[in-house]
């Protein structure tokens, strides 16, 4: 067993806590910081389409895919730049998994220029059709395959479905804890996470241990950009591709067949009536503005700002 | 396995706002949960639509004690049962340990339909208890509709960023979970319609303690509630800024603006990302989705990503240099101009026209 005095911003710990074949003893101890750390870190990344770059056709109302980027979901970036930053002060391993077509390989090659340790795409007919409790229950079982993990990343959700509740389901499934919407991490010891959460009104300081499932929100700093020296060094580790078989899941709880959600219709948004321009100089475009406010009450009663419409009208 | 007589009634679950704790409460940075969420009544306002197209009963379900003008406001807004989970007060903050008594409680009693608002609370709670029930769960609803003919709840949300509307079904499987984002849907007393009908009859209360059986969860050490003003999806105003605003100190006069108007401050992804504004503020899919009376854009061009999150507004007004800009697709109202000319003389007609 190796000691490393960690750098996790404990200053006041007084137990030295180790990890012996998955299980967690706690030692008393002196004052002294000694922190044996190997995190086991796994992050949950999706290829979306660049939702930004989607179009509607303007004659028929649908959607143009065609010639739409591809681009990892961009809160899975700020997961990953998370692991690969919590990996540094730690040690420990950054493990990426993602579920897709084939074509989600292109994510897993960028994460691994960027040093990560292992990357697995899960993609088998049997996954295609997913709602989020199949997607999840795939994932699950794919992580109960591949390894034991201190820490399950998720970006708080995908900007294709924008659900939210893979993250959650998935710790769901594994009967682990799950700190949603997280903003950054606090300290890490060898115990569990502390982590900083936005809550509805304010912000949360949570704790949990390991295992756990966190879901973030976008960081403020953003993924880095991989070296030539990490680009040529990630063409040794592959992208391991798994099948339903290789996992071992029930392909009844897998992608179509395991979803009990099912799209009925799909439609396009109705267009919005035609904008009124308010014409004139900036003085009369100002007054015009305030009569359309005046007219359609919107400055009744908003002299102060108002409490918070709690109140049933 | 699964047919509408096995199962039966629509379940709220009945949201508390954080608040401050009494005076001589449990300590400093402890929080209760406190008055119910505007986004509970919105939801049992859609679940006495629903009940009367399905013929099923409306419950609203709570952790804890209801109030008795609380159990009033349930039966205003169409309650027939107010269902009370009680469970250990220590848990009582962990979503973990709400989930697996909410789930119990609907094994054992077999809602039809379980919403909930889909707050942050909401949004991770819900996914846990779907996952303990083996269900679907639909988030971020726009339109909940019942299928006459199944009996199925139409569920339709957003998706690719807006571009796109889907209706979900849950055919198999109970119950039918969606969450909805606050404000989407109006508060409408049950009573509204026929004034000359007598006073609601108080609903039936029906206690009922779970155990949470033997979970893991996540411990909240300390909760900070910040401004209101921070949480703009509250908010009936929103004026916002972009990148064309040129310069941070643009939001000053965007807020001066918010300010009059009573409203708050947002911003596109654009301000955000270039750190003229805090991300509490942002607006658009990968931030806060929006629904005010009045929305007003200001050197936003409208990216779709960004109207994804506001064109729920009821009355959108965008001023913009650039006649061509995608915005005016999705105002109302339209001002093509220098906004720090437009705007001081808004603010100046405002402070002008106050006293009629």
């Amino acid at each position: 067993m190796r000691l490393s005095s960690g750098k996790c911003g404990y200053t006041n710990a007084v137990t030295i806590i180790t990890k012996t074949a998955g299980r967690r003893k706690v030692f008393p101890c002196g004052a002294i910081v000694v922190i044996f750390m190997t995190m086991d870190i796994l992050v949950c990344m999706k290829q979306v389409p660049d939702t930004q770059k989607v179009k509607i056709d303007p004659e028929r109302g649908t959607l143009i895919r065609k010639g739409v980027p591809s681009i990892t979901n961009p809160f899975d970036e700020s997961a990953l730049e998370l692991a690969l930053d919590m990996r540094e002060k730690t040690k420990g391993r950054v493990t990426v998994l993602s579920m897709g077509i084939p074509d989600a390989e292109c994510l897993l090659r960028d994460a691994l220029t960027l040093g990560v340790d292992r990357a697995f795409l899960l993609t088998d007919r049997e996954f295609s059709g997913a709602d989020t409790l199949a997607t999840s229950y795939t994932l699950s079982t794919a992580v109960n395959k591949i390894g034991s993990f201190d820490l399950l990343l998720f970006g708080k959700q995908a900007i294709d479905g924008d659900t939210a509740q893979v993250g959650p389901e998935v710790a769901a499934h594994l009967g682990i804890p799950v700190i949603t919407f997280v903003s950054s991490v606090l300290s890490v010891d060898r115990a569990g996470v502390v982590v900083d959460r936005i809550v509805d009104g304010g912000k949360e300081i949570v704790r949990a241990s390991f295992p756990a499932v966190l879901t973030v929100v976008k960081a403020p700093q953003r993924l880095r950009i991989p070296t030539l020296e990490g680009i040529i060094e990630s063409f040794e580790r592959p992208v391991v591709r798994l099948g339903a078989l290789d996992i071992g899941a029930d392909t009844g709880r897998c992608g179509l067949k395991g979803s009990p959600t099912r799209v009925k219709k799909i439609f396009t948004p109705s267009i919005h009536a035609k904008v009124r321009f308010l014409e004139g100089s900036a003085e009369e475009k100002a007054l015009g503005l305030c009569k359309v406010l005046a007219d359609r009450n919107i400055l009744r009663d908003r002299s102060v700002p108002e409490d918070h419409g709690g109140e049933a009208g | 396995v699964t047919d509408g007589r096995t199962h039966r009634n629509i379940w709220v679950f009945m949201e508390r706002r954080l608040a401050q704790g009494p005076p001589a409460g449990v300590g400093p940075n402890r929080l209760q949960r406190g008055p119910i969420h505007a986004v509970s009544f919105e939801l049992l306002s859609v679940g006495n639509r629903l009940k009367r197209s399905l013929g099923e009963g409306l419950v609203a379900v709570f952790f804890g004690e209801v109030g008795g003008r609380e159990r009033a406001e349930c039966a205003e807004f169409g309650a027939d049962e107010i269902l009370c989970l009680s469970m250990d007060p220590a848990l009582e903050r962990s979503c973990e340990a709400m989930a697996a008594v909410l789930g119990r409680a609907a094994e054992e009693r077999g809602p039809s339909i379980l919403l909930a608002g889909a707050t942050m609370l909401g949004r991770s709670l819900m996914p846990l208890v779907a996952v303990r029930l083996g269900t679907g769960l639909t988030a971020d609803c726009t339109e909940l509709a019942v299928d006459e003919e199944k009996g199925l709840l139409l569920q339709t949300r957003p998706a690719f960023g807006g571009n796109i509307l889907a209706t979900i079904v849950c055919p198999g499987t109970r119950p039918q979970m969606a969450t909805v984002r606050p404000h989407v849907f109006k508060m409408e007393k049950a009573a509204g319609e026929e004034a000359s009908s007598p006073a609601p009859a108080e609903p039936r209360v029906v206690k009922a303690d779970y155990e949470t059986g033997l979970i893991r969860i996540a411990e909240v050490l300390e909760t900070v509630l910040e401004g209101e003003e921070t949480d703009i999806t509250e908010s009936d105003v929103i004026v916002a800024g972009g990148r064309g605003l040129g310069k941070p100190e643009g939001f000053e006069l965007v807020g001066e603006l918010a300010r009059r108007l009573g409203g708050v401050v947002g911003a596109s992804r654009g301000a955000v990302d270039l750190g003229w504004i805090g991300a509490a503020r942002q607006v658009g899919q990968t931030g806060h989705t929006v629904n005010p009376k009045l929305y007003v854009a200001c050197g936003i061009s409208g990216a779709i990503q960004h109207v994804a999150g506001m064109k729920g507004a009821e009355l959108i007004v965008a001023i913009n240099q650039d006649p061509d800009a995608p915005i005016f697709q999705f105002a109302d109202y339209g001002i093509v101009g220098d906004l720090y000319e437009i705007v001081p003389r808004v603010i100046g007609a405002l402070d002008g026209g106050a006293a009629d």
